[in-house]
């Protein structure tokens, strides 16, 4: 199989890469364009650790070919803060308690962000609906709840 | 004790870089000329290796091969007994144990190169539970298939049995249960000519893989330096292993010359690495007409798989806690921990202690309901009071508070009406409800003479940047060590909590402080920071640079001036064992932990009898742990332990097949999600520990010890059905509910005229 270039919008900035068609936008990320902030938990879109968005959508970036991404919009965690301030979904996360060892962090906040993004005032069980597909081993997830919360004004 | 920066919720020290993706784990470093390892594992439980062959289709040229005979030093995984090869050499004791290993600069060629090593056996028989160990058909390990034993005995148990009005007994059950930390197991390993060895990996105990490469590879210690990279989560599945993984690139590359990384994918993780130790408990207990326990014996066996590692320590922390949070006049204690042909099982959060209390509290249950109490009560009339013994004959010194949160956590759920309204709703409804009990402790510390042989040094230095940072191995994964560390120092001296950074933990710079496990850290290593920061401030005013009386900003400025003056301003202090804490080894009496926390939960759940599925509607989690350093981390340490106690007891089962994990996948073993988890209400007791920093005890593991049984307990209420295994999933809900125990059919035939006569 032979490489091909793809153009991605990441954060705002254009990167051709070099690809293996199927190549996981995961490692694309991580390793051509070094965004590490985008983590790996289990490889095969149970964890959501590898969240990021597409689009605009919401995707596990383990399971999508880079192929499909090409022209995509891409935000990553690391295209959240500003230059010196958190974003508000972070900055509730680190009050509330909503990361401990901090692994499934970036792909739990952006699941929030999506969440966010479509319904700016979520019950707590569409919280729990939104966050359904992203695993956190130290919270108990009841912290991240309030993050959420907190970060769409509504603190519990 | 006012405190200004203790029991103030101050943002995670590693928080925003956590949360901007910043924050670099193993797999985000590089090095350069960095090649990548893998593994070749055994396929079988137990046998001779006859062969390694090197299939075809493979450049093998472009692969650095290691096996056994590439070993410098020792092939062990140095850690207690030493029993444990590094690499497999002539024979395999349990499935996936490691054989050899590849590297190779495309981390996507060396997939297909381990299909090719194609190793051929001569199996030998295997064993794969308990039962099967001490049977001792096969004789797997050492002389008897045991590990380790422990006989813990106080008062005259045989004596006792004459006076009872009862004697109850019941066996119970727990399964494995994989850590399922978010990250796996990883490491990069550089070994230089001149540099010696340097290791960077997700770690909980950098001393203890330290010690581990010496034995491996007979260089120096002062040769050998590991780094800790920020680490996404452990709960004990990075205390030993880390260990195994270290030498594996350590031999990797030393062999190749260039620094090598190992990143296990999820399914290796799971199918290769530890998990929490199975275990069977039976219970024989003699009870009075006045319903007090008058005595216990208690046999508690472990499967610890093939080789030793930490099970002795396991079983012993087990063992401890077997009598719970009660008073017994007497009681005894068997306990084993055997070997079989699965991959050893190891550390994971509770330690032994969720498996013992989980027998214990559902032995309770079963008591009560045997004499006719209500579980509440039968627990009020025999929970340990200030001045009485533990099992090991240890005097509760402090005042203990389980009955006042036992009463609470009745007034918070509702208790006694709910279990009447419960009992008329069951009557009609399809689905049931409960609500149970858990009543538990857990010892913080290493045990017994634990902390005095580990001697934990920590450290406190004034930084060039006018702050300081503090000193120690003790690692944060996400439990908040470098937060509440820094609060200490920061409450000790008079700063901020900004003041206060924490180093980096490298072994090279790092005093050992011990490893980061046993809920040590807060009340241990807190306590010697505490001690070091005051001896830094003794030293300020004895070199005449600052005023008893002195202020923040008098302080660090004193700090920058001893620098100027002497070139480093550092404080280090030694673990001190607080006064009368005796522990006699042989007879596992004494002072088996220096404190204790406390803790009464309480589940409400409905089993749906069409479905066969548990719900949890409601979750209380009373607890006394001394004083609350950070309310918001301990929170949060208590809603992920009940959480995992929650996929203990109903999700998480691991599904052996000839001593192979083969649900390794997170796609069928099941944790719980956001859509899982209730309402988890906390409430804190604060207890100040005389010997703790501000009055803190330890609290990491407690919360693992409580959920399982209550969520038990409250199934049984629910069904009327004894359940005593856990998991307890909802097939085997169905086949207790849908079982004919009365009248067993013998055939088909009989069960099919059975079913037509009625």
């Amino acid at each position: 199989m032979s490489k091909c270039d793809v153009s991605l919008i990441v954060n705002g900035k254009t990167h051709t890469v070099s690809v293996y068609p199927m190549e996981r936008l995961l490692d694309v990320l991580r390793t051509k364009i070094g965004l590490t902030g985008t983590k790996e938990g289990c490889g095969e879109g149970e964890c959501g650790s590898c969240s990021v968005l597409m689009n605009g959508e919401l995707v596990n970036s383990c399971l999508v070919p880079v192929l499909q991404a090409e022209g995509a919009t891409l935000c990553t965690i690391e295209g959240l803060a500003g230059e010196n301030s958190l974003h508000p979904v972070q900055q509730a996360f680190l009050k509330c308690g909503g990361a401990q060892c901090g692994i499934c962090t970036p792909g739990m906040v952006m699941a929030t962000v999506h969440l966010l993004n479509h319904n700016p005032k979520p019950t707590l069980a569409q919280i729990r609906e939104g966050l359904g597909g992203n695993l956190c081993r130290c919270t108990g997830y009841t912290r991240i709840f309030d993050a959420v919360a907190e970060a769409a004004g509504n603190p519990r | 004790m006012q405190t200004r920066v203790v029991g103030v919720s101050v943002p995670r020290k590693e928080g925003p870089a956590k949360l901007t993706g910043q924050a670099r784990y193993i797999d985000d470093l590089s090095l350069p000329g960095m090649i990548f390892g893998a593994t070749v594992r055994s396929t079988i439980a137990r046998g001779a290796i006859e062969q390694i062959r090197f299939g075809e289709g493979i450049a093998w040229h472009e692969f650095t091969i290691v096996t056994a005979k590439d070993i410098p030093g020792r092939n062990v995984v140095s850690l207690i007994m030493d029993d444990q090869p590094c690499l497999a050499d002539g024979t395999v004791n349990h499935p996936e144990e490691p054989i050899l290993l590849l590297a190779h600069p495309d981390r996507h060629a060396l997939a297909s190169a381990v299909a090719a090593v194609n190793v051929t056996y001569t199996p030998a028989p295997s064993i794969h539970s308990i039962e099967e160990s001490e049977r001792r058909e096969h004789i797997i390990w050492g002389k008897d298939n045991i590990f380790k034993s422990y006989r813990m005995e106080k008062g005259d148990v045989d004596q006792a049995w004459k006076d009872a009005a009862w004697i109850v007994e019941g066996e119970y059950s727990t399964g494995a249960q994989e850590q399922l930390y978010i990250e796996p197991n990883g490491v990069i390993a550089q070994a230089g000519s001149t540099t010696g060895l340097t290791i960077w990996g997700s770690m909980q105990c950098p001393f203890y893989v330290h010690k581990a490469l010496v034995a491996l590879t007979g260089l120096p210690a002062e040769s050998i330096r590991v780094i800790q990279a920020e680490t996404g989560g452990a709960f004990g599945g990075k205390e030993e292993y880390p260990s195994m993984l270290a030498a594996h690139a350590s031999l990797l590359a030393m062999k190749s010359g260039r620094p090598v990384k190992i990143i296990y994918d999820r399914m290796e993780d799971m199918a290769a690495t530890t998990k929490r130790h199975p275990s069977r408990t039976r219970h024989r207990t003699a009870i009075s007409a006045d319903g007090k326990l008058l005595a216990a014996e208690i046999d508690f066996a472990t499967d610890g798989g093939a080789y030793a590692t930490l099970s002795s320590t396991v079983l012993s922390r087990g063992t401890i806690h077997a009598g719970g949070p009660y008073y017994w006049p007497n009681i005894r204690v068997n306990a084993k921990a055997y070997a079989t042909n699965t991959p050893p099982h190891g550390a994971f959060r509770g330690f032994g202690a969720p498996q013992s209390l989980f027998a214990l509290e559902r032995h309770m249950d079963h008591i009560a309901k045997t004499i006719g109490l209500a579980p509440d009560e039968f627990r009020r009339r025999n929970l340990l009071h200030q001045g009485m013994t533990t099992a090991t004959n240890q005097v509760i010194h402090e005042p203990i508070v389980m009955d006042q949160m036992l009463e609470r956590a009745l007034e918070l759920t509702g208790y006694h009406a709910k279990v009447k309204q419960f009992a008329a709703h069951n009557q009609t409804s399809t689905k049931k409800k409960g609500i149970g009990i858990g009543a538990f402790l857990h010892g913080a510390g290493f045990t017994g003479s634990g902390e005095r042989y580990l001697n934990a040094l920590v450290g406190l230095e004034a930084t060039a940047a006018g702050g300081l940072r503090v000193l120690v191995s003790s690692t944060e994964f996400g439990q908040g060590t470098n937060t509440i560390l820094c609060q200490i120092a920061a409450e000790t001296l008079g700063l901020e909590y900004d003041d206060i950074s924490m180093a980096p933990v490298d072994t090279s710079i790092s005093p050992n402080s011990g490893p980061t496990v046993a809920s040590r850290t807060a009340m241990i290593i807190g306590k010697i920071v505490q001690t070091a920061a005051l001896k830094m401030r003794q030293t300020l005013i004895d070199s005449g640079l600052l005023e008893p009386s002195a202020g923040r900003e008098q302080f660090l400025a004193a700090c920058q001036a001893y620098r100027k003056q002497f070139g480093e301003l550092q404080s280090f202090s030694h673990y001190e064992a607080a006064p009368n804490i005796f522990w006699n080894d042989e007879l596992y009496s004494g002072e088996a932990y220096g404190a204790y926390a406390w803790a009464v939960y309480m589940a409400e759940v409905t089993v749906d009898t069409t479905t066969y599925s548990v719900t949890i509607d409601d979750f209380v989690a009373l607890q006394e742990i001394g004083k609350v350093i950070h309310p918001v981390l301990a929170g949060g340490q208590i809603e992920g332990g009940v959480a995992q106690g929650i996929g203990y007891a109903l999700y998480e089962k691991v599904v052996w097949k000839d001593g192979r994990m083969i649900n390794n996948q997170m796609t069928n073993y099941i944790m719980p999600t956001a859509e899982d988890i209730p309402p988890i209400r906390v409430y804190f007791e604060e207890v100040p520990y005389q010997y703790g920093p501000y009055g803190a005890k330890g609290i990491g593991e407690l919360p693992m010890d409580g959920p399982a049984p209550a969520i038990i307990n409250a199934v049984v209420q629910a069904t009327g059905i004894e359940f005593n295994s856990i998991p307890l999933l909802p097939e085997d809900i169905f086949r207790a509910m849908t079982a004919e125990p009365e009248r067993p059919a013998e055939s088909l035939e009989t069960a099919l005229a059975a079913e037509g006569s009625q």
